[in-house]
């Protein structure tokens, strides 16, 4: 019986068709094509509103034609002395929209049909061509002899939730540029599609801002070489749109301020005076926020003193407009935030964050899950299985509040992770996640999930990530990047 | 809002998500006590502070530090045989070692663009003179259980001083030496004057690899001989086959591995076996191989036909197979045969013959087993054949010369064995008494139970290896006497080359200060200090040591 595993960790027995995440729907059909990767291309199809010039779908050619040589080995079940050759995938885009930023209403739906004659991939934005070209990725297979082969395939593929996001911490421990945007290549194997960056907080700043200068100057580890330039932040958007990632940068208030405190008074002299109040806000005895307390009739009610900083926040930030996204504590201390507020959940000692999901909906706000997800709480086995048996939707409430469950994001907090563990830490239980938030709810067999996911930290170290194994077992290119 | 805190003070999840997906398994192949589901251990966060004795690991036996400094020009600095060493250049082993820790010290800076100007009078160390006393140095051996590793270290202007019997001390000399230098903040290489005497509490201090439930490639186990002679571990404890896969290449039998491997490319061959012997040698560490019989041998069944005990189910085979079959004389031919090629491969006095968690499912459901034991007169006591079993296989080894290590097991079913056998004690709940029971038997021993570095949990559990107290079980001094060390345990079923090293170190490092250092080193706070220092240091030199706790090295890892 241990023999179980292994056996089925074979070459042979992965199945062709295995995609993680998995599809929406596939349909296998008899027939297979050869491929060279050497010769074969991307082309955009004529019927496609975009052409050569959008650098989403270019630079995604180039990436993905690249990956066609890292195609994983399996046994087929029957050989055949001769192949047709497919020569080409051509995409075709329905919507002309090519420089733009992905966003919470982008369609990530595409359409992949794979066959000697024609394979096209069909979507209607360059978002959901970029899903696609990953599956398309992981369609290709090798036999043994080492011929690339595409089954004939119909794929018809579009996510269950639309925020499906990663965390990565910062501050507590600085990660070097490369090791983001590794990240976020990985983030788009597994069609992640918001890196949620919680960029400062309590022990360090390494934000370099260019209005505030001093915040990273005293506020980071080291501000030569533990700091993210402007340039590195904008890299770093760039490199995530044309994977069609989005970037949520968070600044963490007032709570977790303390690398903020050396450099505060820069910000208070150009923003306003409440800055000088979060600095402040961790000290109660502090007779300033006493009298301020006193003067505003808040008493001793601290949640009020939260509660107006919040508010004030929230005010500055809408008046540059953009959106915010708030830890369930706002929620929770009634901190009044406008009805578009997206309330992060993330608790678990609160009780059952299902109750804390049903409290957030039936008030009427978007939520986002990640009570369950905190990959950063390592435990002996294969912990992964606990994060995929996860059901966002699993909480009392009607399908209206069904439908503000926005998705959920998978958090990798910095205490014990730095550059040394991050990456091994993060892949592939973070797989588990992204196939939760991306396939049917109905995609829950734990057995076939292993297969898929198996093979695929395979895929991923082939592609030269640093993914760490489920169970016992091999993969036929093991890691060697040291 | 306020997460770092609130999440740190949440209790630890209590699930554990193994055996999901088949629940048989992992049953049988976890060498190992089930997982203690513990409480999460409250962080407090650390005062990140400077310890009295600065950066070292593991702490020295005794330590005087004074406040002179004195500057190291890497243009001019040498490490050099002294005068009257019983070593000179003819010492390959030492020889390898000057260059290594030279860049150690200064490698990994660009010193080379500084000017050469010369330094105020008696502020300069020119050399480290390294002197070999015993007669026979020991340069060309192997190091072994009794190899004295002892040195002492004196910093004075103009020369330092490394004296030590053997080369074995001088190995852990040097690394002591590399860690007092340090760059101060206008980049100079300094070291303050020291006078250090120092010596290894236990003998045995080992980390253990497996190799089989994956394959490691020989990179990381390089890599990880490298760490282990930064913290001054002296044995590899090298798991080399298990159920799972059989890496490793024997010339006799070709087939072990041609079948039983996990590929043609997961296969330690003889020249690899051959390179990490002497990779280790060259660190003053001993490579003790174990082959584990008769329990977890399915891998070697797939190589050597009618090995392994064929299982019934009821009148008829089913297909499966047990453990090695012990009723067979082939079985002992091999069994010959391996152990010869082995005992020449490996250069150790000791090999570790494994003998835990034997399954008597499938010898109980073998007629001919069942015959056997009959014709043995050994009733239905299958202990009283697996005791048959080890028993030969000892005699087996014992022919070729070699000591030998088991589980604990061996010793519990009361297996007779030779009063030199050395005890492994590995079971989790209770191994302060079994280490009782070992040693008032009269057995050495080894201690892993407490330190099985693949059970990881959140927090800093470094600390929980620390605290073991390895004597502190009830005994006589002359039972104390027989533990002769211990050993770091990284089990492979969730372990390859993507997460070995992080997993490793530094919380490996807590272990190696137990076993060397002296018994009242145990301040944890101290500990703290120098431990965040020395991964730094690690780091520096290529380890990829994950973080103890939030902070930042000024130089992080690079291997990304």
């Amino acid at each position: 019986m241990a023999e179980l595993a292994l056996v089925l960790l074979l070459v042979g027995l992965v199945p062709t068709g295995a995609v993680w995440p998995q599809p929406q729907l596939v349909r296998e059909s008899p027939g297979r094509c050869r491929l060279s990767p050497g010769r074969f291309r991307f082309g955009y199809a004529r019927s496609s509103a975009v052409g050569p010039g959008c650098a989403v779908l270019d630079q995604a050619f180039r990436r993905y034609w690249r990956l066609l040589r890292d195609a994983g080995p399996r046994a087929p079940e029957d050989t055949r002395p001769w192949e047709p050759l497919c020569a080409e995938l051509l995409v075709s885009v329905a919507t002309p929209h090519c420089d733009g930023f992905p966003n919470m209403d982008s369609v990530e739906s595409y359409k992949l049909s794979t066959s000697e004659d024609l394979s096209l991939l069909s979507s209607e934005s360059v978002w959901g061509a970029l899903r696609g070209l990953e599956t398309f990725s992981q369609l290709v297979w090798r036999d043994e002899d080492g011929m690339f082969y595409l089954n004939k395939t119909d794929i018809v593929d579009f996510p269950r939730f639309a925020h499906r996001g990663l965390l990565l911490d910062t501050s507590r421990h600085y990660l070097p540029l490369r090791a983001i945007l590794e990240t976020l290549d990985v983030m788009a194997y597994n069609k992640f599609n918001v890196f949620h960056w919680h960029i400062v907080d309590d022990p360090s700043f390494p934000y370099e801002s260019a209005a505030f200068p001093e915040l990273s100057r005293k506020g980071a580890y080291n501000p030569a070489t533990h700091v993210y330039t402007l340039n590195d932040v904008k890299l770093v958007i760039e490199y995530a749109r044309l994977r069609g990632i989005r970037v949520i940068s968070e600044f963490d208030t007032p709570g977790h301020t303390l690398s903020w405190g050396p450099g505060h008074w820069t910000l208070c002299s150009v923003a306003c005076d409440f800055i000088l109040l979060l600095s402040l806000a961790c000290r109660r005895s502090n007779p300033e926020i006493q009298a301020f307390m006193q003067q505003m009739g808040f008493g001793q009610d601290y949640a009020k003193l939260e509660s107006f900083y919040i508010q004030r926040l929230l005010d500055i930030i809408s008046s540059y407009g953009k959106g915010y996204v708030v830890w369930q504590e706002v929620f929770d201390n009634g901190v009044k935030v406008k009805p578009d507020t997206i309330i992060h959940v993330w608790r678990e000692n609160a009780g059952p964050y299902q109750q804390e999901v049903a409290r957030v909906t039936k008030a009427g706000y978007r939520a986002l899950l990640s009570a369950p997800w905190y990959l950063n709480r390592i435990s002996y086995g294969q912990d992964w299985q606990t994060a995929y048996q996860v059901e966002p939707l699993e909480f009392e409430g009607s399908l209206e509040q069904k439908e503000l469950v926005i998705g959920g994001e998978a958090c990798m907090w910095g205490e014990y992770v730095d550059v040394t563990n991050l990456t091994p830490r993060l892949w592939p239980r973070a797989g588990a996640i992204a196939e939760r938030l991306w396939s049917n709810k109905t995609v829950t067999d734990l057995q076939d999930a292993y297969i898929r996911l198996a093979d695929f930290r395979c895929t991923l170290l082939r592609r030269g990530i640093q993914a760490q194994p489920l169970f016992t077992g091999y993969c036929d290119a093991e890691y060697s990047g040291f | 809002m306020m997460q770092g805190q609130r999440r740190a003070m949440e209790p630890a999840r209590l699930f554990l998500g193994l055996l999901a997906v088949s629940a048989a398994l992992a049953a049988s192949s976890l060498h190992q006590r089930p997982p203690q589901p513990e409480l999460l251990l409250e962080e407090e966060e650390p005062e990140l502070g400077e310890s009295p004795s600065g950066s070292l690991w593991p702490l020295p036996r005794s330590l005087r530090i004074l406040p002179d400094q004195l500057q190291l020009a890497p243009t001019r600095f040498q490490l050099v045989h002294g005068p009257g060493s019983t070593a000179g250049p003819g010492c390959a082993l030492l020889q390898d070692a000057f260059r290594r820790y030279y860049e150690y010290i200064f490698g990994y800076s660009k010193w080379q663009n500084r000017g050469q100007r010369p330094l105020p009078t008696g502020t300069e160390l020119f050399q480290l003179q390294v002197i070999i006393g015993s007669k026979d140095s020991e340069c060309d051996n192997y190091p072994t259980i009794s190899s004295n590793e002892a040195y002492q270290l004196s910093v004075t202007e103009p020369v330092a001083v490394l004296r030590a019997e053997k080369v074995w001390g001088a190995l852990r000399g040097l690394e002591t030496f590399s860690q007092l230098v340090y760059e101060d903040d206008y980049g100079s290489f300094v070291i303050n004057e020291s006078e250090i005497t120092d010596y290894p509490r236990f003998a045995h201090r080992g980390i253990l690899l497996d190799t089989s439930r994956h394959f490691l490639p020989l990179k990381s186990i390089l890599t990880n001989l490298d760490a282990m002679a930064f913290n001054k571990f002296n044995v590899l404890h090298w798991h080399i086959v298990d159920d799972h896969s059989f890496p490793y290449q024997s010339v006799t039998f070709p087939d072990l591995s041609g079948k039983g491997s996990y590929s043609y490319d997961h296969i330690y061959t003889p020249t690899d076996v051959r390179l990490v012997i002497d990779y280790a040698r060259l660190r003053g560490i001993r490579v003790i191989p174990e082959f584990d019989s008769p329990g977890h041998t399915q891998s070697w069944g797939k190589g050597q036909k009618d090995l392994l005990t064929p299982c019934f189910n009821g009148e008829h085979r089913s297909g499966s197979y047990g453990p090695v079959n012990p009723i067979l004389n082939t079985t002992y031919h091999f069994m010959t045969d391996l152990f010869k090629e082995i005992s020449s491969v490996f250069p150790d006095a000791y090999i570790h013959l494994g003998g835990d968690e034997v399954d008597f499912t499938c010898w109980k459901s073998n007629p001919d087993v069942t015959e056997f034991m009959k014709q043995q007169g050994f009733g239905i006591d299958y202990a009283k054949l697996e005791s048959y079993y080890i028993q030969k296989i000892l005699d087996i080894v014992s022919s070729t010369n070699k000591g030998y290590i088991v589980w604990q097991e061996v010793f519990d079913t009361g297996v007779k064995i030779k009063p030199d056998t050395i005890v492994e004690v590995w079971i989790g709940t209770s191994y302060t008494t079994e280490l009782s029971r070992v040693t008032r038997a009269g057995f050495t021993t080894i201690l892993a139970a407490p330190w099985y570095l693949d059970y990881i949990s959140y927090g800093q559990d470094w600390k929980k290896y620390y605290s073991v107290e390895p004597l502190n079980f009830p005994g006589c001094e002359k039972q104390k006497k027989l533990v002769i060390g211990g050993e770091a345990c990284l089990w492979g079923e969730f372990v390859d080359a993507t997460n070995l090293t992080p997993r490793l170190w530094p919380r490996a490092s807590a272990v190696g200060e137990r076993l060397w250092s002296s018994k009242n080193v145990t301040n944890i706070g101290d500990a703290y200090n120098r431990l965040v220092k020395h991964r730094c240091r690690m780091l520096r030199r290529g380890i990829a040591a994950e973080p103890l706790f939030v902070g930042y090295c000024d130089h992080e890892y690079r291997g990304l």
